[in-house]
């Protein structure tokens, strides 16, 4: 039982961490519930079809399927983020004003919550196929199935604190310095995704420049102990990294950042970002 | 220049560097040490496997096991499903000598084994 609540809660913790940051970033939009609920029942559903299908995704791209698959979603999520920072950037001062219960603000509004209902069907997606993999290996195998299902729903459950506690951590900052906070946490979260991206293509042999290893910092904070995956999610820490997943982590910041100096500033006031 | 032609440039850009680096890729490939694994019953089979260093890896792994595993390897940083009776080819980039271990996440505790790298 234990042992099943480990590798479930392993897996949901990062899409827990994910959900309560864009709950965070979405607490003042109207309808955020709708869309980002839709967002983790479109993931769960997507992850039973991944999982259903996995044999025939590994087989993809000369057996590279699954890292050619998990580095394209995680682009997809990238770009996602990085819109709505620099989207953001533009509009957030009309979301977080008294524009907020306008019709147009709504309309807008949802094109954003649309990228982070994205993002969190992904993260979801990504975690969930191992998660249901696993237990429906246990359910096949009928060995003392329901401890594991109880250890499985007690993982899932310790997922949904994750979120939650993400969530009320988060709120707790005042609102004109949430929007700093969540903008740099986004960046990050980006940043970090596009680094694993880099990781995947690196496995499956799609990119093979600048494959030296910079540091290893695993005597220090292994990235697969708890602390390590929490800042790996959400910073994209990792203990051996390449020279490439470095070049491409730096290169979203700049480019986030570069964006949102380009589109962000509306030609009235001063950039909404530098509040 | 406008932004959008700004746009369709850098995005050239990025596809033409992006398939120069999958032409390099599949040229560096070929030589890779390819080693043969099964694995069944929580067993990986051969338990210990050997590579020269500084040398890529292709581990060839066949699970001949009814249920779906995880090949995972938190020092070789892969991590794969492989759906139940399904092949997988897994890449590991080349390493200095050592012992790296490797396991099925489903069952981290007894399905263990090891990739001694000389």
């Amino acid at each position: 039982m234990v042992a099943s609540l480990i590798i479930v809660f392993r897996e949901v913790f990062e899409a827990g961490l994910i959900v309560g940051i864009v709950l965070a970033v979405t607490r003042t939009v109207a309808q955020r519930n709708l869309w980002i609920g839709g967002g983790v029942l479109v993931g769960v559903l997507a992850a039973c079809v991944v999982a259903a299908f996995a044999g025939a995704l590994s087989n993809l791209f000369a057996g590279m399927g699954q890292e050619v698959f998990n580095a394209f979603i995680l682009i997809i999520a990238v770009v996602m983020l990085t819109w709505h920072n620099v989207w953001m950037a533009r509009h957030g001062k009309e979301l977080a004003g008294e524009l907020r219960a306008a019709g147009q603000a709504v309309v807008e509004g949802s094109k954003s919550l649309f990228a982070l209902a994205v993002v969190v069907g992904v993260a979801v997606l990504r975690e969930g196929s191992e998660v249901v993999l696993f237990l429906y290996g246990v359910i096949a195998g009928g060995d003392s199935g329901l401890g594991v299902a109880i250890g499985g729903f007690l993982g899932l459950l310790l997922g949904v604190m994750v979120c939650l506690l993400t969530y009320l951590g988060l709120v707790r900052i005042p609102t004109h310095a949430l929007f700093a906070t969540t903008t740099v946490l986004i960046a990050l979260l980006a940043a970090g995704m596009a680094a694993q991206a880099a990781a995947f293509l690196e496995r499956a042999n799609w990119v093979t420049a600048l494959d030296n290893v910079v540091w290893d910092s695993g005597w220090l904070l292994s990235d697969s102990s708890l602390l390590g995956k929490a800042l790996h999610t959400l910073i994209g820490y990792t203990d051996q990294p390449t020279a490439m997943q470095l070049t491409v982590y730096l290169a979203i910041l700049l480019i986030t950042f570069v964006l949102m100096r380009l589109y962000g500033a509306p030609a009235q006031v001063t950039a909404p970002a530098r509040r | 220049m406008s932004i959008s032609q700004m746009f369709s440039k850098v995005t050239s850009l990025a596809v033409v560097a992006l398939l120069s680096v999958v032409a390099i890729g599949a040229a560096l490939a070929q030589n890779a040490t390819e080693i043969q694994l099964s694995y069944k019953d929580k067993k990986f089979d051969p338990a210990e496997i050997s590579a020269p260093a500084n040398t890529p890896i292709v581990i060839k792994l066949k699970n001949n096991d009814g249920k779906a595993m995880e090949f995972e390897s938190k020092t070789l940083k892969v991590e794969k499903i492989i759906a139940a009776g399904a092949d997988a080819t897994i890449n590991v980039r080349a390493q200095k000598p050592g012992r790296y271990e490797f396991f099925d996440e489903y069952n981290e505790k007894t399905a263990r084994g090891a990739l001694v790298v000389k």
